[in-house]
């Protein structure tokens, strides 16, 4: 702490003539502080608030309007995470093999995906909810079901997978390709044992992050996956994720508690999720 | 002695540049060639058309022949394969990020051997011929980037034996270690040539005097001498080489 | 054998590479298809520039939502750019590092965080504090704009941020070896050296405005009727879909797709220009 203050001090002598200089510095540091405390503050009043009421009822199997159990909800969010991910991670990872392994520099190919891609990762999420709801509901006949809901959630974080695969992709050096080439394997075993292993850390990394997205989702499940609150039967039944069943209360208004409590846990799965990416990101560095 | 490989009228370019002009050249088996000149003069390059990893560049294109054990190997298209017999090992070291284990069997599973007990004697008798199973023998399991860099090379000889080449190019291999490390990597090289063709390219003249059987000097992607290293380096036929191997440019 | 193999799955990995093209044809096909001709039934001008939206007496209106979406973004740019620009600057040039190391995982949490949780902490704080301390009814333009401030904060200050580390050092110090200190060499080089990167941030944080959905519909009131103060409710382009499209049928059901296509237009000439402006940073 000291040699902070010592360099604050020093910066303040620095500008001390200069009231200009003075007054900006003022306002990076003010912007910074209030910046910080957006964050503590909204964190810091979620959990004072929600803590207190997160009870056993809210982890009961069955959802009733007594208990408003959020059990159903994280099941449904557990099962729409791991289909989303089913569909999408694959996928994604594939794309970004053929752009970076295969596609030669130029390929007119590779930069409309490029730009379909940065499409894709503006798209308001209620768009997505909305086409979701035209396709996979009406279109496709799958009505609301966690299916319809995964599939619409798969198609928004295909663009964070694709990218970040891409940069861990990237990142690995062409010594381990002429390696494995040199030894008289294929482009096929090249890529899978060796360039892809390599690139884990990073495409957990992208993938990590995308369950923050599909926790977080609500506008695009509300019209995709419905609001039903009981545990679902299949993958063509409704069910709502935790931000949707957070948005129910909240609109509804009749059950404050649960919705912080409810709160109080996406909160600290966002948390965990972020720690846990920066943490991989980091290793990341470490390795190069 | 019998030639291994024979290059004939191969030229070589990258899009518009013209790397390789014409080059001649027999390779004779279970020998050690050199390839010396100074840096951009073709060296590496002629190394990389004998198993045609210059076949990964974009908008290189070759003419002429490489024959290995008189087969044209541009007509054949089994790159695999080719490079299953001609092996290689790199400027850095480059072990994959994974367990020396792994790293060795690399090779013997790309080409479809499978059983636990088979690819253990593959992986001991590849790190005991590249003089390295001593040092790594209790840590099998550890990952290959954890040792220093002269070991990292060895693994790497010993990965590219693994896949039982007949021929070994090396593009040069101790550019990057200490004068310890070179030494024993020099030491294996006499030693692997009673089984293997050994094709090296070096920046170091002394390298090559203390362990090939012949040399080549190149300059702007002509070779300008082809001999034995000891007439080579005591008695240059050409004006160039003179020079060069004098010090007196490069 | 081993070359059937590689080529079908180059073709694998060709296919996955072409889904993104395929998605995005199919979401403009779909809301296109049904969108446009909507649009052309209620006739054009009734519907951008109609300042009634009574779905029961299919009159279809936008223009309160255009305006509505637009005043809500322009707040939220009043609000959150001061602040997130001037962080981005602290953080890529005035911060020690141990500030650093708390701050960035803060900005990046905060960008991690649900729009729902967003939400409902401004309807629980936000609204009431508006209501008892500066009047109205609390869920209003302003909430809305300040809630939206906050919420794009994090994609200002990681744009902007990086940005501002793509300025060469030369340029700040040709500044101090001019006599100008720190703070001034910083804001009378480096940050104008950055415009492209910082305008980008802007546009970029306009875009998460203006299609967040969640968050605002929690404080905005919602009242579909043009926009009377900003302690007054509004009612975006974004809310409008969600709140009604549950029990709307008909025409009115493509009157909210059609809306869906007017944010579209809305976001792909956002990203556009965003995409014009990085590659402006780019050839810098």
């Amino acid at each position: 702490m000291t040699g902070l203050k010592a360099q604050l001090n020093r910066k303040l002598h620095e500008c001390g003539r200069d009231p200009l200089s003075l007054f900006l510095l003022g306002c990076v540091i003010a912007a910074a502080l209030i910046t910080f405390m957006v964050l503590s503050f909204l964190l810091g009043y979620i959990l004072w608030q929600g803590l207190p009421n997160i009870e056993t009822g809210l982890f009961a199997l069955q959802y009733n309007s007594e208990n408003v159990s959020l059990f159903p909800a994280l099941v449904d969010t557990v099962l729409m995470v791991i289909m989303a991910l089913a569909i999408a991670t694959p996928l994604g990872i594939f794309a970004a093999v053929y752009l970076v392994e295969y596609a030669s520099r130029g390929n007119r190919l590779v930069s409309l995906v490029r730009v379909t891609a940065d499409t894709l990762a503006g798209i308001p999420s209620i768009v997505y909810g909305l086409f979701g709801m035209l396709f996979f509901v009406t279109y496709l006949k799958w009505g609301y079901s966690l299916l319809a809901g995964a599939c619409t959630v798969a198609i928004m974080i295909l663009p964070l997978i694709m990218r970040t695969t891409e940069e861990a992709l990237k990142a690995i050096p062409d010594s381990y390709r002429e390696g494995s080439y040199g030894l008289g394997a294929g482009k096929l075993r090249t890529v899978f044992a060796v360039v892809l292993p390599s690139a884990v850390p990073g495409i957990l990394a992208g993938v990590i992050l995308s369950i923050g997205r599909i926790v977080g989702e609500t506008a695009a499940l509300i019209y995709t996956a419905g609001t039903v609150a009981a545990l679902p039967d299949g993958v063509l039944s409704s069910g709502r994720t935790l931000a949707v069943h957070m948005y129910v209360l909240a609109s509804e208004g009749l059950y404050m508690k649960q919705a912080y409590a409810t709160a109080v846990i996406l909160v600290v799965i966002v948390v965990a999720i972020n720690a846990l990416s920066s943490r991989l990101a980091k290793q990341l560095m470490k390795g190069k | 002695m019998d030639t291994k490989i024979a290059i004939e009228t191969l030229d070589l370019y990258y899009s518009e540049f013209h790397a390789l002009k014409n080059i001649n050249m027999r390779i004779p088996e279970k020998e050690i060639t050199a390839f010396i000149g100074p840096s951009g003069c073709g060296k590496s390059t002629l190394l990389k058309s004998l198993n045609r990893m210059n076949d990964l560049i974009e908008g290189c294109r070759i003419t002429g022949r490489v024959l290995l054990d008189n087969d044209d190997i541009y007509a054949n298209d089994d790159v695999n394969l080719l490079r299953k017999r001609v092996g290689m090992v790199f400027q850095k070291p480059n072990p994959f990020p994974m367990s020396v284990y792994d790293n060795i069997a690399f090779g013997p599973r790309t080409h479809g051997v499978k059983g636990k007990a088979k690819l253990d004697d593959m992986v001991e008798e590849a790190l005991r011929k590249a003089a390295i199973w001593d040092e790594v023998k209790d840590r099998l399991d550890k990952s290959a980037l954890s040792f220093s860099g002269g070991q990292q090379q060895r693994l790497c000889i010993a990965r590219a034996l693994a896949v039982q080449p007949e021929v070994l190019l090396m593009d040069e291999p101790t550019s990057a270690l200490d004068p310890i490390s070179t030494l024993k990597i020099e030491d294996l090289a006499l030693e692997l040539k009673q089984n293997y063709t050994i094709v090296i390219v070096t920046h170091n003249m002394q390298q090559a005097v203390r362990i090939s059987d012949k040399t080549a000097f190149f300059l702007l992607g002509e070779v300008v001498e082809f001999n034995d290293t000891d007439s080579l380096f005591s008695n240059p036929q050409e004006k160039k080489t003179e020079d060069y191997i004098t010090g007196r440019f490069g | 054998m081993e070359k059937r193999k590689e080529e079908i799955m180059k073709f694998v990995f060709l296919l996955a590479a072409c889904a993104s093209i395929a998605t995005v044809a199919m979401i403009c096909l779909f809301l296109f298809a049904n969108g446009l001709p909507t649009i052309g039934k209620i006739g054009a001008a009734d519907f951008f520039l109609g300042e009634r939206w009574r779905p029961a007496n299919d009159v279809y209106g936008i223009l309160p939502m255009i305006l509505g979406s637009l005043y809500v973004t322009l707040g939220a740019i009043v609000v959150g750019v001061p602040v997130g620009i001037l962080t981005a600057v602290f953080m890529a040039r005035f911060c020690p590092e141990k500030i650093y190391n708390v701050l960035k995982p803060s900005v990046e949490l905060l960008a991690g965080i649900p729009s729902v949780v967003y939400g409902f902490f401004g309807l629980v704080v936000m609204v009431p504090f508006i209501r008892e301390h500066i009047g109205g009814t609390g869920s209003s333009m302003l909430t809305a704009s300040l809630l939206l401030g906050m919420m794009i904060l994090p994609t200002l200050i990681s744009v902007a941020e990086a940005a501002l580390r793509a300025v060469p050092d030369s340029y700040y110090e040709g500044a101090l070896a001019l006599g100008a200190g720190h703070v001034r060499s910083v804001f009378f080089t480096v940050v104008p050296a950055a415009k492209s990167g910082i305008m980008a941030a802007i546009i970029l944080g306009m875009g998460r405005a203006v299609g967040e959905t969640m968050a605002v519909i929690m404080v905005a009131g919602n009242q579909a009727r043009m926009p009377i103060g900003i302690l007054e409710g509004v009612r975006t382009m974004t809310t409008n879909i969600v709140i009604e499209m549950g029990y709307a049928a008909d025409l009115h059901r493509d009157a909210l797709i059609a809306t869906a296509v007017v944010l579209f237009v809305f976001i792909l000439i956002i990203n556009l220009t965003f995409s014009y402006l990085k590659g402006k940073v780019v050839q810098q």
